[in-house]
């Protein structure tokens, strides 16, 4: 099932403790855009991703993934999700080729093998694949946790403060990723000049409230997703 | 259906291969369970002077104190390292149905609990001089820790999102984990003695173990979602 729009929110909400973290977000992302998620701390960029990611439930609203409804096609949605966060998500005393395999198994990637070699060797990792991740730097397990966000070669990538950490060479590694054309990416950054190199779109969050929706280039996000750009608000 | 069925099993499996390999580098668990036994064992050991005519009732509740004890220890490190290291998050984003995150959590705990008998039971019956029938003792033992890891699971997953988990397990877990404590002890005095029904305690575990599978499986969903 191929869906035009990638995120389809509509008064989406979500509270802690009666306090509001994301409040009415009405939000559409066609297939294949690229977006820039910018916003003070506190703003509610990582509220929103979790809540993208299927980690958090909304506290009002609704949500659609790549066209599934995630309280109910909760596996549809998860298997087309690819988030890479602050933290790499990964087993400390395992090995990179050992992480990348248990997440193969998970999400039932073909011939995981040569997955994991190729995403190794992709974010410059093949020399380091027998190493415990404790064993590498922190722009090394950085560079892994994309090699795991990528292993299922997700439609919807969320990426929250994804260049925490990396050095330059992670840092064109994910460069390269991210100026792939057909993937949808949502990306929450304090570099915002690094991020508006690559965004087609730029979001602005405030208070949990979307203060600022523009494109940057409407006629790329189209050409990729095939989509009508969505309703941008100066 | 089968197709469905071979994916889950392979996706549980990958899960509680996982949990073992971990644990087989670190040995943070098992040690740590291994050694409370022990512990408790000998103390308990030289604290009663057990006689030919008290052991049966005092020696059960030593070792199934000291089992449920060395699991809770256990039981608490199973999602907590999940949550510390992150890969909790990572977990739950898998496209897996949280009833097998579930199982692979539990099979991975039940088998800690069981090997960990399997050094106890010897020392056991050799510090307290008790004779049994160890075949006997088996089924008693497998399904009062799966009853315990049951329950242990579920309550490990509920306190990991919570600031005082330590605190917090024993205290959710423990009351309602005492039909199992009474039918273990109560079955275990039934094969040192010779006197009674082990049947009557087996089948109480075994309905009590039925009942909170269904259970727990059901309400795993909303335990580990936020």
């Amino acid at each position: 099932m191929t869906s035009t729009w990638a995120v389809e929110a509509a008064n989406l909400g979500r509270a802690f403790d009666e306090a509001w973290a994301i409040r009415d977000l009405d939000l559409r992302i066609p297939a294949g855009q690229r977006v820039l998620l910018l916003g003070p701390n506190g703003s509610g960029k990582t509220t929103l991703l979790r809540l993208l990611a299927t980690l958090l439930r909304p506290t009002s609203g609704s949500l659609r993934l790549c066209g599934f409804d995630p309280l109910r096609q909760g596996n549809e949605v998860r298997g087309r999700i690819g988030l890479m966060a602050h933290r790499p998500l990964l087993y400390e005393s395992l090995t990179a080729e050992e992480n990348l395999g248990f997440y193969s198994r998970m999400y039932e990637v073909p011939s995981p093998q040569a997955r994991s070699t190729a995403l190794l060797r992709l974010v410059g990792l093949e020399d380091r694949a027998h190493l415990r991740v404790r064993a590498l730097s922190r722009g090394q397990q950085q560079r892994l946790a994309l090699a795991r966000a990528l292993l299922h070669d997700p439609p919807l990538l969320l990426l929250d403060e994804p260049d925490t950490g990396l050095d330059e060479e992670g840092l064109a590694v994910l460069g390269r990723v991210l100026s792939e054309e057909g993937r949808t990416v949502v990306m929450a950054t304090h570099q915002a000049e690094r991020g508006l190199a690559w965004a087609d779109r730029v979001l602005v969050l405030r208070g949990g409230r979307l203060s600022e929706d523009r494109l940057l280039r409407p006629e790329s996000a189209m050409s990729r997703s095939g989509a009508v750009a969505s309703e941008a608000t100066p | 259906m089968t197709t469905m069925a071979l994916r889950a099993g392979k996706q549980t499996w990958a899960l509680v291969a996982k949990d073992l390999l971990v644990e087989w580098r670190s040995k943070e668990v098992f040690s740590a369970m291994v050694l409370y036994v022990a512990v408790v064992l000998v103390i308990y050991n030289f604290a009663f002077e057990f006689r030919r005519d008290t052991v049966a009732v005092l020696a059960p509740g030593v070792l199934w104190s000291a089992v449920i004890f060395a699991g809770l220890l256990g039981l608490g490190r199973t999602f907590a390292a999940e949550q510390d290291q992150g890969t909790l998050d990572a977990l739950l984003l898998c496209p897996v149905d949280r009833g097998l995150i579930f199982v692979g959590k539990l099979l991975a705990s039940l088998l800690f609990m069981l090997l960990v008998q399997a050094i106890t039971v010897p020392v056991f019956v050799t510090l307290f001089d008790v004779r049994l029938s160890l075949p006997a003792l088996v089924p008693l033992v497998v399904l009062g820790s799966l009853g315990f890891a049951v329950l242990g699971t579920l309550f490990a997953a509920m306190a990991t999102h919570t600031r005082a988990r330590e605190m917090l397990l024993p205290l959710l877990l423990l009351p309602l984990v005492v039909p199992v404590v009474i039918a273990g002890v109560r079955g275990t005095q039934v094969l040192i003695s010779g006197e009674g029904s082990l049947a009557v305690w087996l089948n109480l575990l075994a309905g009590f173990d039925l009942i909170f599978l269904g259970v727990v499986y059901a309400l795993f969903e909303y335990v580990l979602e936020g």
